[in-house]
């Protein structure tokens, strides 16, 4: 292996913490708008600290919309999708992996070119179709579609770590005697482990950022997901609310930030313990 | 406004729609009580609560008829409604603009409601007014909250520089509102006459221009539209190009702003005068700093006067709605003139009714009010209002161009060449 040099690790680092900051820096800036009077908001020399915080935008945020509700629906959205879309992916990805034949050429075919449908290609007749199903206005048709929409990429991703697990491990346990159903949930699941949270990890914050579906599917507000509620934020010429805006979508990127920080050593562990396996 | 994927969202839907038509059912009325389903944009907290009022008023008032209040968002009105007009699942009543009814209004999706509307709105919106919501021939909704481009200027600068203040009644003409903007600051000490925020320029461009009798576009006999850009489509550009390009006092760096992006710099003293539209007053009440003096100002006028386009925020009927007479019932009591007061002064922005135009607490001085409705009566409809084929034009071709013209990377020449030559061949394909 290649030693590093002290100037080329000082460099490294100064390059992880611009990258940081770079990536850090929208979502600092929201805090700061978030905590902001209205009057520091037009101020010509914006500061990072607001020099006199306010909780008004939280506040007027929760006055004008319901944002508890919306952050329960699309809680309840996302992590539905999300775990029917990985229960679904899982054995399919394996079946996928570990049967090269046209079949699964053509499935992979088709997930790769699924991914190039714009949404509103497909809305209008996903649209009529839960619509004959009574599921418009309804977060069981919300899911449906998210899982549906998540469902290729998953797949896609669980392939890639379905090929990692070396197949002498499934060998050995047919060897053993497992039949293929017991091979494949107790050797090969728990490898996948990382590759499923991390999938799960996808298609949870694909569904909860999602806005288009979730606009077109639920009419009410009793049923709509935090996206089309912060969207009400915004006026006409895309004039803002920005305060208001700015401390509704800190609140909304919360959950998120909780299940990263949750399941970030796994994720971790599991790709390093993979990497050794191979 | 809106965004707009017409053209996408509309092939989408004809290929789709043949294949998937038939499916869906109609929903029927139960305990022989009516509900109508009200989409409102309304955003702004004071709107909000004003239209949850007026419904709420009229539940109480009506218990056979029940209005139920839905709450849409201008960001994505327009693809919003076709998916919910092509899946049957359209609300009765519709809130958008009158530049967004044009698709809509040909699509078969609205209805006609010109016969439905009672005398007494009809008379008190001025006919200026419903040919913003009128295609050929049939109206598809009643305007009720209109918007001036106006100039929010820095009232002690301008106190200051000495220079005359134009009214409604005596405004500045374009060439005069060149010369002031020179005398107010040239950029020199990092401040500037004006700063247009033309991040979106082709709408004020338009519509500003009718003050000289710019057009744009042109029906002819057989119906069918051109782009011309001819001598008085060219008077605001060209000021705007030589404020920023040859006299610097317009900032060059706000052109790619939107109008909230500009007021940091128009509150720090960057910038003596922003042309904007009159609601922006709200934000200005909110986030001036203490002590700020500003005033509202006529936007400059040329030889038809103070004239400039306007697309109202209008009240529809869907087509499929099975209680158009009780919806339009509806709307009648929703404008009556004391409740487009309340509107408007929840929008900031000036009704289309003449009898709440007269209301004091639209005639009053604070806050610009009686600076904006002093310009009610020279609104027009937006020139581009019925043209088939004028978002394209505007996102692909005049949008870039008058950008770039504006920025000075392209000449007069190369400006008229782009949005009547390229502008042309968009437009043909609509009117083929």
């Amino acid at each position: 292996m290649m030693r590093t040099t002290k100037p080329a690790r000082a460099a490294q680092y100064v390059a992880l913490a611009a990258y940081l900051v770079f990536l850090a820096f929208p979502f600092l800036w929201l805090i700061s708008t978030a905590f902001k009077p209205a009057r520091e908001l037009g101020s010509l020399h914006p500061t990072w600290i607001p020099k006199d915080p306010t909780l008004d935008n939280f506040r007027q945020a929760f006055d004008e919309q319901p944002l508890l509700r919306a952050a329960g629906n699309s809680l309840i959205a996302a992590l539905s999708a999300a775990l029917i879309a990985v229960v679904i992916a899982t054995p399919m990805a394996y079946v996928m992996a570990r049967h090269r034949n046209r079949v699964a050429k053509a499935a992979t075919g088709w997930v790769v070119i699924s991914q190039a449908f714009p949404f509103v290609l497909i809305i209008i007749p996903l649209f009529l179709i839960l619509k004959n199903l009574h599921l418009i206005n309804s977060l069981l048709g919300l899911i449906m579609v998210y899982v549906v929409w998540s469902l290729p990429f998953a797949l896609w991703m669980l392939v890639g770590y379905v090929r990692a697990v070396p197949t002498e491990l499934e060998e050995a346990a047919a060897v053993d005697g497992a039949s293929k159903v017991r091979t494949f949930v107790s050797v090969v699941a728990p490898l996948l482990a990382p590759g499923i949270v991390a999938t799960a990890m996808f298609a949870f914050i694909t569904a909860w950022n999602e806005f288009f579906f979730a606009l077109v599917l639920l009419k009410t507000p009793e049923k709509q997901t935090l996206p089309v509620i912060l969207n009400r934020f915004i006026g006409t010429e895309g004039v803002a609310d920005l305060g208001p805006l700015a401390a509704a979508a800190f609140l909304a990127t919360i959950p998120s930030l909780v299940i990263f920080a949750i399941i970030q050593k796994r994720i971790t562990g599991g790709m390093l313990a993979g990497a050794v396996k191979a | 406004m809106a965004s707009r994927r017409a053209p996408r969202l509309g092939a989408a839907v004809a290929a789709l729609t043949l294949l998937l038509a038939g499916c869906s059912g109609d929903s029927g009325d139960d305990d022989g009580k009516i509900t109508l389903q009200f989409q409102s944009l309304a955003w702004q907290k004071e709107s909000v609560d004003a239209n949850k009022a007026l419904v709420e008023e009229w539940n109480a008032t009506h218990p056979d008829v029940r209005v139920e209040y839905i709450q849409g968002s201008w960001d994505s009105v327009h693809d919003q409604l076709l998916t919910s007009f092509e899946g049957g699942e359209a609300p009765d009543i519709i809130h958008d603009a009158s530049d967004d009814l044009a698709d809509f209004a040909y699509g078969g999706y609205l209805a006609d409601i010109g016969d439905l509307l009672p005398e007494r709105l009809k008379a008190d919106i001025p006919q200026r007014s419903w040919e913003t919501a009128t295609f050929d021939g049939k109206i598809y909704g009643v305007p009720f909250l209109q918007e001036p481009r106006v100039l929010i200027a820095n009232s002690k600068w301008l106190k200051k520089s000495g220079v005359r203040v134009p009214t409604p009644g005596k405004p500045w003409s374009w060439p005069e509102f060149r010369k002031i903007t020179k005398e107010l600051g040239d950029g020199t000490d990092g401040k500037y006459g004006v700063a247009w925020p033309l991040k979106e320029p082709v709408s004020a461009t338009l519509n500003l221009s009718l003050s000289t009798g710019g057009k744009m576009f042109h029906r002819g006999a057989d119906g069918k539209v051109d782009v011309r850009f001819d001598a008085p489509d060219q008077v605001m550009p060209r000021t705007v190009h030589d404020q920023v390009n040859v006299d610097k006092s317009a900032s060059g760096s706000t052109l790619g702003m939107g109008g909230s992006d500009t007021l940091p710099g128009f509150f720090g003293g960057k910038y003596a005068m922003v042309p904007l539209g009159f609601s922006y007053r709200q934000q200005i009440v909110q986030q001036a700093p203490k002590g700020f003096e500003w005033q509202v100002l006529p936007a400059p006028a040329g030889e038809e006067g103070l004239a400039q386009g306007v697309s109202p925020q209008t009240l529809s009927v869907s087509e499929d709605s099975a209680h158009k007479k009780e919806a339009a019932e509806f709307i009648d009591f929703f404008l009556q003139p004391k409740n487009m007061v309340k509107l408007a002064r929840g929008d900031w922005m000036l009704p289309t009714g003449e009898e709440a135009l007269q209301d004091p607490a639209l005639r009053t001085e604070k806050n610009g009010w009686s600076a904006g409705t002093a310009l009610s009566e020279d609104l027009r409809p937006a020139p581009a209002q019925s043209v088939r084929g004028y978002p394209e034009w505007k996102d692909k071709v005049a949008t870039p161009a008058l950008q770039e013209y504006y920025s000075g990377a392209i000449d007069l020449d190369e400006l008229e060449k782009r949005l009547v030559k390229d502008g042309n061949l968009v437009l043909a394909r609509y009117q083929r």
